[in-house]
């Protein structure tokens, strides 16, 4: 499924709105997340998953290429931890 | 960091005032998103949310694992995990919003 086919489905279901509110409605939701996080912040979705940052130590890392040791910063990264219910019905739950 | 942490509530208020659809409308449509996505990944369908990110569904082999407090083998059954792949994009603004 792609975000298109979201957008489309969720149109589907709401045939009174307009497909471009829909495609602000499902970016909208996609965007808030991905603010939310960059300011540092938890996003728990119930059932479904939850987004949080986490961070990465300065570490000294190696070219592949050349062996050579190159000094990478410290950073944060976004990581999803899916939620019981989604695990449960993956797994036929 | 701030160490807040939102819930579909959050998300229900961004569309809210995003578009102009009732609370409890908004709330709805949060709701479908999420229920669409996992309806397909239960499916075993991969989501692919451009300059969001993928869902994807990986099956496990089955393993023998070990209870940490008992030192106890235990059988662990095949099962299927959701991995998340953030994309570029999310990488990006995670990594800026973040630093210092």
């Amino acid at each position: 499924m792609i975000r298109s086919e979201l957008i489309q489905k969720i149109s589907e279901e709401n045939p009174h709105l307009f497909q471009r509110d829909v495609e602000r409605i499902v970016n909208t939701i996609f965007d808030e997340i991905i603010e939310a996080m960059a300011r540092g912040d938890r996003v728990e979705l119930r059932g479904f998953g939850a987004f949080s940052v986490k961070k990465r130590d300065a570490r000294t890392g190696r070219n592949p290429r050349t062996g050579e040791s190159v000094p990478v910063e410290e950073k944060h990264v976004p990581f999803f931890k899916t939620g019981k219910l989604l695990r449960d019905r993956l797994n036929g739950g | 960091m701030s160490d807040n942490t939102l819930t579909r509530m959050d998300l229900s208020e961004a569309v809210f005032r995003e578009v102009g659809l009732s609370r409890n409308e908004s709330a709805q449509l949060v709701e479908g998103v999420l229920q669409h996505m996992s309806d397909a990944l239960a499916r075993g369908e991969t989501v692919k949310i451009s300059s969001f990110g993928t869902f994807s569904v990986r099956d496990k082999a089955a393993r023998v694992g070990r209870n940490p407090k008992t030192g106890d083998e235990v059988p662990i059954h095949p099962r299927r995990v959701l991995t998340f792949r953030p994309s570029h994009l999310m990488k990006e603004r995670v990594a800026q919003g973040n630093k210092g």
